[in-house]
């Protein structure tokens, strides 16, 4: 297992980039410690595959190194950089027993078959595919299937990570959340750096210590899935963590006062955002209730989620969702929106621009 | 306009493939067939479209027989999981192609294509290619179709599938109101629970190719008929497990026991099985939440505002949904808290009593 | 609903007649003739199985059959590794996809007379440009309507020449279908070059090669007209193929009677063997 660090790195598809929008990559420091469980998370399109392939070694970086342990490895090829990947798709060799699959590849590092033993036996009942060794691969299920393409990765003591790139794509949804605590549950057991690259909330907070999420080639926040939720650093990191994510408001802010929709609205505490900057306030549909004093608003969509009721508003031309416990109002209905103060910030230029309150969490 | 199923059977060689189903499916709201991958609701679209013929009965649009037409003829609509364009067209012939077939005037064609993209914001688009497209505006294409082709029936199988989560939750957000006020009966397949919630209107849940209950999907969220209907409609799954009336106390296991209330202290004394959702097992103690569960976790999982657990009290596995983050350690005890009230009550044939 | 579902044979029906003129009527007639004598003037008389035992128990038909196998077990020998072996060679992606492509299907447009008649041309000792250059470059003796041996070399050549082309464009199209992820999991589980034939590229062109394999061996098991525009079948006997021979008795002989027998239990081998092959191949398939 290593500790995985990049350094300035950048890249771009074009030969010579000229502008910042030229990169599909841009700059990106980081370290990942020895056996840290990590995602890349964000929209297709975002940059994280592209992040996947240069740390994998399919891609070689523009700019920037990357280091295994303080070893640079920026120029070495896929296979001598002993790593293991799972891809969105299983890879399966066909014409093989499980076992043999996942036997692969220790007998092509030429381990004995007393080790190679050990080693698929140990996975496989991990994984729950004891029962399945002496079974053809290739005509299993496609939840099965992957399960042995993480096999594979897992199989090996030696690593220096193991990287998941959307794993869970092809698997039936009601499936899923068995192979998504599994894959949690493996890495506790075995200890590797993992890496795991999705778009799915819910996967990359489950799954990882921490989290990176990307937006345009940008890493936009680096943290846990508590900070993420909690304190978003960026107005995307809101909207994209959450259902529905933070409601994100047009605010002026004249004084050290921020006011949506003519109102004074009271955040978590002192501005530190320079003036000029575009600004916006953020509060999560968790933390507006609807109550008897407040923001007046219109109610414009009522869903029932079941736990819980969805109430969307619109106020001053700007929708606001408010997540209530019970039953919600009636459409159309005039109702005031409370905002709860250590719970609503400001961003400038997207970026967050209010310290916490003192005592606050 | 109201697309109805009678006594409807589907076989696959010898196996009887969708079991007798009658079904009303109306306009002016979603109707959503819920199931598992499997459950059938695929095939049921098929035969609604004309795809697949069906072993017996009916279907009817509009009160008339429509069980033999073409899919030709039956005016409808199908968008798939997958982005199904024609790679070699624009965005705008796409959408214009089924009006195009049906050899309506080149203006007429013009406005509804325009319509439809406007609708769907794919006017910048309209000139390029699908392979131009990333996959939420190659899958607006397809809907875009659905709409300019004003159909009496749209079915959308899994459209939201093969989307990127935050682009699903928007395109979800939107669709109701796309089809609202056209007069299509829109049959949505899904098997996620929670979107059939966020889309409303009727829901039918399906499973080994029969329909267990169909109803206004809020209401049967809140009232499953059945274990299976409970089952097919929670995710995380449903906590269930086996309990003992006696008197107006329920025993579960040898040392968990609660106060009966409610219908369900008025059901003869014997041995039952209950389902709980899942946000109704709470790590924080609540004055309802009267049962106190101990489990070693085994699970947890955070989804953006809400943290589950999975937990084993020894007798049974068990799942806790609740809002915020929890510090739960994998491998510890954790007490859970259950209000029993909130618990579905079913006979052991798995029909619903209380 | 039944009245438009059976439309569905309405369309499958000029195909059906289609068969039969082509294949059960001429069929049906060669079955007539191998159970009869024939003389002239339509004279027929009832012959049962006689003529299939003469055959069957003929040395002349042993040994055909055996040229005949030999000859298809040279050439799937050498096409199938060989077009495997192109197929892997060739790029992936690019330019050069499409000429090569191009480049591979040239010698499956040439007609099959016409490749006889070139072949017969390039090597003739004297003239023909491989002939000479054999005999007056390189200084062999070589000649193909002398040496049996020659003869042999020269029509498996040309076969190869003619149809590995096939085994490379089949093989190829399997190749390209392969995901890019099955060759990164391979490098990354340390996968040998050979193992990545024998475990992801071979699978994957199981069924293409399947195809592929069953096509040479009903073509080259049936093979006539070019080697009969070469060789004429010789010198002597020795490239007389099964369906030179069949040629040689029924219109050089005019023995419809054993012909027929005879065109008949070619007929069985061929499909016997191609159905022997293809349920071998695909048995893993279907459980």
């Amino acid at each position: 297992m290593a500790k995985i660090t990049l350094s300035k790195l950048r890249h771009s598809y074009y030969p010579n980039p000229k502008s910042p929008d030229d990169y599909a990559l841009k700059e990106i420091d980081l370290d990942w410690t020895d056996g840290g469980a990590y995602a890349l998370l964000g929209p297709s399109g975002c940059g994280k595959s592209t992040l996947l392939n240069i740390i994998s070694g399919l891609l070689v970086p523009s700019e920037g190194r990357i280091l295994f342990d303080g070893l640079d490895v920026t120029e070495l090829p896929p296979d001598k950089r002993n790593i293991a990947q799972v891809f969105q798709f299983p890879v399966i060799y066909d014409t093989m027993t499980v076992y043999d699959n996942l036997a692969f590849p220790l007998r092509n590092r030429g381990r004995d078959e007393a080790t190679v033993r050990e080693r698929v036996t140990a996975i496989a009942e991990m994984l729950e595919l004891s029962d399945l060794l002496d079974r053809k691969a290739a005509h299993l299920s496609p939840d099965n299937k992957q399960k042995i393409s993480m096999g594979r990765g897992l199989v090996r003591q030696d690593v220096n990570v193991v990287m998941f790139d959307e794993p869970l794509t092809v698997i039936d949804p009601h499936l899923k959340w068995k192979l998504r605590s599994k894959l949690k549950e493996l890495h506790q057991r075995v200890r590797a750096t993992m890496i795991y690259v999705t778009h799915d909330q819910t996967e990359a907070l489950t799954f990882a210590d921490q989290v990176v999420v990307m937006q345009e080639g940008e890493v936009v926040q680096i943290g846990t899935p508590v900070e993420l939720f909690d304190r978003p650093a960026h107005t995307f990191v809101g909207h994209f963590i959450g259902s529905p994510g933070m409601n994100i408001l047009p605010a002026d802010v004249s004084d050290g006062v921020a006011r949506f929709a003519g109102e004074a609205i009271p955040l978590e505490g002192p501005i530190t955002a320079a003036p000029g900057a575009r600004t916006e306030i953020g509060i999560r549909p968790e933390f507006v209730s609807l109550g008897q004093s407040g923001l007046p608003a219109t109610v414009t969509k009522v869903s029932d989620v079941g736990r819980h009721t969805v109430v969307e508003c619109e106020v001053a031309g700007s929708r606001v969702n408010a997540i209530v416990s019970g039953a919600g109002p009636e459409r159309g209905a005039m109702v005031q929106l409370d905002f709860r103060r250590d719970q609503t910030r400001l961003y400038a230029d997207g970026w967050l621009a209010t310290e916490a309150a003192e005592g606050a969490a | 306009m109201a697309l109805e199923l009678r006594n409807v059977t589907k076989r696959v060689g010898a196996d009887l493939h969708i079991k007798e189903t009658s079904l009303v499916l109306e306009t002016g709201h979603f109707n959503v067939l819920l199931g598992a991958t499997g459950a059938g609701k695929t095939s049921l679209i098929k035969m609604m479209a004309g795809l697949d013929p069906v072993a017996s009965g009916q279907i009817l649009m509009d009160g008339q027989d429509v069980t033999g037409q073409s899919t030709q003829k039956r005016n409808i609509s199908l968008v798939h999981q997958f982005f199904i364009n024609y790679p070699h067209m624009t965005v705008f012939d796409n959408i214009a192609s089924p009006l195009k077939v049906a050899g309506l005037p080149k203006s007429e064609i013009q406005g509804r294509v325009e319509h439809a993209a406007d609708i769907l914001k794919l006017r910048p688009m309209l000139h390029r290619r699908p392979h131009e497209l990333s996959g939420g505006q190659q899958q607006r294409t397809a809907l875009a179709r659905a709409i300019a082709k004003e159909s009496r029936a749209v079915f959308l199988d899994e459209p939201l599938a093969n989307l990127d989560y935050k682009l699903r939750e928007e395109l979800r957000d939107q669709l109701p109101e796309l089809f609202a006020g056209r007069g299509a009966v829109v049959v949505y397949a899904t098997s996620e629970p929670e979107e059939a919630l966020l889309l409303g209107g009727h829901t039918a849940l399906m499973e080994d190719g029969r329909v267990t209950q169909f109803g206004r999907t809020a209401e049967i969220y809140r009232d499953p008929a059945n274990v299976l209907a409970a089952r097919v409609f929670s995710d995380p799954p449903i906590n269930t497990a086996k309990i003992v009336k006696q008197g107006d106390t329920a025993r579960m296991g040898t040392d968990v026991t609660w106060t009966l209330t409610g219908a369900a202290a008025g059901l003869a004394d014997g041995p039952y099985m209950i389902a709980i959702r899942p946000h109704h097992v709470s790590p924080v103690a609540s004055p309802e939440a009267t049962v106190t569960l101990s489990g070693r976790v085994q699970v947890t999982e955070l989804s953006g505002s809400e943290s589950s657990a999975h937990f084993d009290t020894g007798s049974g596995s068990w799942v806790s949904l609740a809002p915020g983050v929890h510090p739960y350690r994998v491998g510890e005890m954790h007490d859970f808290h259950m209000d029993p009230s909130a618990a579905y009550v079913f006979a052991p044939d798995g029909s619903r009593v209380a | 609903m039944k009245t438009e579902n059976q439309k569905a044979w309405f369309f499958v029906l000029p195909v059906l007649l289609l068969v039969a003129f082509n294949a059960l009527i001429p069929m049906m007639t060669v079955v007539n003739y191998s159970v009869q004598e024939t003389f002239g003037d339509n004279l027929f008389f009832w012959q049962g199985l006689g003529w299939f035992e003469q055959i069957l128990r003929s040395d002349r038909f042993h040994a055909a059959l055996g040229r005949q196998f030999l000859f298809t077990f040279l050439i799937l020998i050498i096409e199938v590794p060989l077009g495997i072996a192109i197929a892997l060679s060739m790029p992936r992606k690019g330019f050069w996809v499409p000429v090569c492509l191009v480049l591979m299907a040239l010698p499956m447009l040439i007609p099959w007379n016409v490749v006889g008649a070139m072949w017969n041309i390039f090597t003739l000792p004297d003239i023909g440009l491989l002939g000479y250059f054999l005999n007056h470059v390189i200084g062999i003796n070589y000649d193909m309507t002398q040496d049996p041996l020659a003869a042999w070399i020269t029509i498996v050549t040309m076969d190869v020449w003619h149809w590995t082309s096939l085994v490379v464009l089949l093989s190829y199209a399997g190749l390209v279908s392969i995901p890019d992820a099955y060759y990164q999991a391979a490098k990354i589980d340390g996968a040998s070059n050979w193992a990545v034939f024998r475990f992801i590229q071979l699978p994957k062109m199981k069924t293409v090669l399947t195809i592929a394999i069953l096509l040479r061996f009903m073509d080259s098991f049936n093979i006539y007209t070019e080697p009969f525009v070469m060789t004429g079948g010789g010198p002597g006997n020795s490239t007389t193929l099964l369906s030179i021979d069949l040629v040689k008795i029924a219109l050089g002989q005019f023995d419809l009677g054993p012909a027929a027998a005879m065109s008949l239990i070619y007929f069985a081998i061929t499909l016997l063997v191609s159905w022997l092959f293809y349920t071998l191949m695909t048995k893993d398939d279907l459980n």
